[in-house]
């Protein structure tokens, strides 16, 4: 009997609860995107580092638009001057006259873009090669990633250097170098996320619901491997700005009259007894950048996965 | 004087949510060589309350209190008198013997490691004892095996290897928090067999947290009952199997699945989820699952106490208890408590 | 009797694995399941029970076809599963449909509720229109007793009750005709798992499903089953109708397994102590018994099950048993 007073309660109040969320608007959930950028957010390094950002690209695209020289606008009359509001030279001039501050700030978009693009076709060909590779498995994953080790194995340098001999220098292929050397890391990278993602429940409960493979990749397998994509991507911007810089200051980057940071600090090396802030404004863009997306990439770490910060 | 003497715990994190209290107002002793058992569902509070006794909190937890250990206030101390007192003189056993055992590294290098470190011993001396406790714990072959690794071992040998690690130093008290959960329901039995001889042998006091009433029945001598970080029910093992006073107890009573029973009804389910944390209901955190509940429950529930140390947390009255309103240090952080409860909602 | 809906032929899986350095290398193989008859009517359950290691979730997915089987049928209405090309399969994947043990982990923590319900009507059925889906996820929300409303929120938002519940839904949201539950509970709290079972029971009976119920423990299938398989070592050792067998057990190994179930009383957990006589572990899969694959474990054994392997023979009542001392043993259970 007391069960069967139980049993009358809680259907009642299950009935009534039913009706009333019925009534109700739909509750909105919190991704775990929005979990994510909350955290986020409350990282001080990562949102200094990411303010500090926006104002150097801002400052980068902007500013050579309304600055008062243009990059190759020789000032004869102020040829190696050092910084001075009076000039109007406020980071100084190199040994030809042309404005510092202008050339770091046209050399960052260069620096930034090689970045960004290298990055970009790294993602695109390291993801899709990458996660096919790991959820197929087997025969398909041997040889996908036996080409990713031959790739690997070919000396960066001489291959760099092999592209230019052929094809001339030109700011394409940098992007083209640095990209197909960076999207085998993050093929490897995703594929082992992908192998291990493919043994979780819910591919398997996405497999017993007849979903395809293609489908079971594109809605499951990547948005899961987008966490571990987007701060590989944030600590791989830097990298390969870093190595276009290298190229650069060995001399195989960027042509006059065209810049990028690494060229810039290349120059100022040269001047540097003479003319030091030649050397030091671009050094100062570019280490600060560098530390921004590294301050980013982590706080990206730590927001997208809780678990590994402890 | 009691072994161990907690009194007016409670555990906090602060998580991005807000303040999470997962362990509120709690008190409770334990005798010398007496097993008391803790059962409570996820988010009862029950391993965290170990947890912040043992200095184990992560690191964005709180607790304030005391937790008296033969007289020495266990929260009080440094990280190095804890260490000294953990493994030595109180151990711990968790629920996965996988993660607590470290994977590259041998059986026999993990348990030398461990007597060579707490007692000063050589090394085929310890190797000789970790022999002994591995055939203790009825492990077969204990000496070819000992030279084997973790994974090496079944499910049921590991979480025996972890007890007899546990007991390498011969601990006064053993801390054993969901040993057998993982484990199957065969070698669960042989597990709790284990701890039952192994406790008469060494007069250990054991604390065993765990949901699972069936284990408990086994092994407790006295068995505490928790619900949203709260302690509902208090009592000796055969008051709390053959007299449950809160609904909860009871209704943890019913719902285990029992083959003595007849089958052709529906099982017994209490309803609703287990309790949110964040999202208390206000005045008793049962009220919204209760088979009992009445509109008295929106105030905090009253305590109810006897003088074998029996207690309930209930609006309905215990049998032969006396109504202690609020319970000890209860009244103004009752209050406070069920007031911020209010200004959230 | 009708004709069954499954039929399951001599159905083994093996695993193989490496072992040995690269000089030598040697190919160990697991008969995870081994040769494994049974059949299931339609609106009946099943339960398979056996300890962890037994190969009842293998079994369970090699129905189902996520895993490959290396010897056996799997026969449903009259199709054989298992030489079915992918994409025939992948259309009877509308009729057989799977819960899994981890609530959480069966759930993509970047779906909400309803984009995980209405999967399966989308890769089915594409072209139905985004109201009628919405209006199909929230009426299985409610089937399944979760708050319509709360459609929009993400797995680590609901309690693991309501996960398994999510993944309830998932699973009947295609009106399949079989439901295989894979350790649908023991991921869930005591007092939330009587409710799940409860729930698979009243569907079962309201969407008249055949039902196939693993589990670790025989005291939870007892309430959901019909008949019940108790598992050991890949191979069946008895299967029974369920009275039949909580009453008097035909194999030792089921009598065992009864025999550990854990009793939440004092006194009988002492009685059950003493009668409990089921030692030692299961044997590594790797060093399989010869003759009966219980034969070390088992109190009653003779020379006989040393040596031959019994057979799952059928008994008079239509139980069957692999056992060869099933008539002179007497297990049945003493009422309390």
């Amino acid at each position: 009997m007391n069960d069967n007073v139980e049993k009358r309660r809680s259907e009642r109040t299950v009935d009534d609860v039913f009706a009333q969320a019925m009534a109700e608007p739909d509750i909105r959930g919190r991704s775990l995107w929005v979990d994510a950028w909350h955290r986020l957010l409350r990282n001080r390094a990562a949102v200094v580092s990411g303010v500090l950002m926006i104002l150097i690209v801002l400052a980068v695209v902007v500013g050579p638009m309304i600055a008062p020289w243009a990059g190759d606008f020789t000032d004869w009359d102020n040829t190696s001057s050092p910084p001075s509001l009076e000039t109007g030279h406020w980071f100084g001039t190199d040994a030809v006259g042309r404005d510092i501050l202008v050339r770091t700030l046209e050399g960052g978009r260069i620096s930034l873009l090689v970045g960004l693009v290298a990055t970009l076709v790294s993602l695109v060909i390291g993801v899709s090669y990458g996660a096919v590779a790991g959820y197929y498995g087997g025969m398909t994953d041997r040889i996908m990633m036996r080409v990713v080790d031959i790739i690997y194995a070919l000396p960066f340098m001489f291959f760099v250097i092999l592209l230019m001999v052929v094809f001339g220098r030109h700011i394409i292929l940098i992007f083209v170098a640095i990209g197909a050397v960076n999207w085998l890391d993050m093929a490897r990278i995703v594929r082992g996320q992908t192998l291990s993602l493919k043994n979780t429940e819910f591919i398997e409960a996405a497999r017993a619901c007849g979903v395809d493979h293609h489908s079971i990749i594109l809605r499951h397998i990547v948005p899961n491997l987008l966490g571990v994509v987007i701060v590989y991507v944030t600590l791989t911007i830097p990298q390969v700005i870093l190595v276009e810089s290298f190229l650069s200051f060995i001399g195989l980057g960027v042509q006059e009259p065209m810049s990028s940071w690494g060229a810039l600090v290349n120059n100022g090396a040269q001047d540097m007894e003479s003319a030091p802030w030649t050397l030091v404004f671009p050094a100062v863009f570019l280490t600060v950048t560098l530390y921004c997306f590294n301050y980013i990439g982590d706080g990206m770490r730590d927001a997208l996965d809780p678990k590994d910060r402890a | 004087m009691a072994l161990l003497d907690v009194t007016g715990l409670e555990v906090e994190f602060e998580t991005p949510e807000g303040t999470v209290r997962a362990v509120s107002n709690l008190d409770f002793h334990l005798e010398e060589g007496e097993t008391l058992a803790i059962v409570g569902e996820s988010g009862a509070g029950k391993s965290q309350m170990m947890m912040a006794i043992m200095g184990l909190l992560a690191e964005n937890g709180r607790a304030r209190g005391s937790a008296l250990y033969r007289g020495a206030d266990l929260l009080g101390m440094t990280a190095r008198e804890l260490n000294a007192i953990r493994g030595n003189q109180i151990a711990m056993i968790f629920q996965d013997p996988m993660t607590s055992l470290n994977p590259y590294m041998t059986i026999e290098q993990q348990m030398t490691e461990v007597i060579m470190h707490h007692r000063k011993l050589k090394r085929d001396e310890a190797r000789a004892q970790a022999v002994e406790m591995l055939r203790a714990v009825r492990i077969p072959d204990a000496e070819e095996r000992i030279r084997q690794y973790p994974h090496e071992y079944s499910g049921g040998m590991r979480q025996r290897v972890m007890i007899a690690m546990g007991l390498l130093c011969e601990p006064e008290l053993l801390i054993a928090d969901e040993p057998s959960t993982a484990l199957d329901v065969t070698v669960q039995a042989q597990i709790t067999q284990l701890v039952r001889e192994l406790r008469e042998q060494a007069g250990m006091s054991i604390i065993l947290i765990t949901h699972d009433l069936a284990v408990v029945a086994d092994i407790a001598d006295r068995v505490m009952v928790m619900y949203a970080g709260e302690v509902v029910e208090c009592g000796s093992a055969e008051d709390i199997f053959y007299n449950p006073q809160h609904p909860y107890t009871r209704g943890l009573l019913d719902s285990v699945p029992r083959l003595d029973r007849a089958s052709d009804q529906d099982l017994h389910a209490i309803p609703g989820n287990p309790p949110n944390l964040l999202d208390l209901p206000v005045g008793c955190n049962f009220r919204d699952r209760c088979d009992e509940a009445r509109e008295e429950c929106r105030e905090p529930p009253p305590v109810w106490r006897d003088e074998t140390g029996r207690m309930s947390r209930c609006v309905l009255p215990m049998e032969g208890g006396k109504r202690v309103d609020p319970d000890g240090t209860g009244p103004e952080s009752r209050a406070t408590n069920s007031a911020s409860r209010e200004n959230r909602e | 009797m009708s004709k069954p809906v499954l039929r399951v032929q001599d159905l083994s899986v093996t695993f193989t694995s490496l072992a040995g350095s690269v000089f030598n290398r040697q190919e160990r193989q697991i008969r995870a399941v081994d040769g494994i008859n049974f059949e299931l009517f339609a609106g009946e359950t099943l339960g398979i029970v056996g300890e962890s290691g037994c190969g009842k979730s293998t079994l369970a997915r090699a129905i189902l076809g996520l895993l490959p089987p290396n010897r056996g049928r799997v026969m449903w209405m009259g199709d054989n599963l298992t030489e079915l090309d992918e994409e025939a399969m992948r259309q009877r994947r509308k009729e057989l449909q799977i819960v899994f043990q981890d609530p959480v982990a069966s759930l993509d923590p970047r779906m909400t509720a309803g984009d995980i319900i209405s999967e399966p009507l989308w890769t089915f059925y594409p072209k139905m229109a985004r109201l009628q889906v919405d209006e199909r996820t929230r009426g299985m929300m409610k089937m399944v007793g979760l708050l319509p409303n709360q459609i929009n929120r993400y797995p680590h938002e609901f309690s693991g009750g309501q996960c398994q519940r999510i993944g309830i839904a998932r699973s009947l949201v295609l009106n399949p005709r079989l439901l295989i539950c894979d350790e649908p509970v023991s991921a869930l709290d005591v007092s939330i798992q009587a409710q799940i079972v409860n729930l698979l029971q009243d569907l079962q009976k309201k969407l008249g499903l055949a039902l196939i119920f693993v589990a670790h423990d025989l005291s939870v299938v007892r309430h959901i089953s019909d008949r019940v398989m108790v598992m050991y070592m890949g191979q069946a050792m008895e299967v029974s109708e369920k009275e039949r067998l909580y009453r008097k057990p035909l194999h030792p190994y089921t009598n065992a397994l009864m025999k550990s179930v854990p009793v939440p009383d004092p006194k009988l957990a002492a009685a059950a102590r003493r009668e409990n006589w089921l030692t030692g572990d299961m044997p590594s899969p790797y060093r399989r018994p010869k003759g009966c694959v219980f034969h070390d474990r088992c109190p009653f054994k003779v020379k006989r099950c040393e040596a031959d392997v019994p057979p799952l023979r059928r008994m008079e009542n239509g139980d069957r048993v692999a056992c060869h001392r099933a008539e002179d043993l007497d297990l049945s259970v003493v009422e309390a």
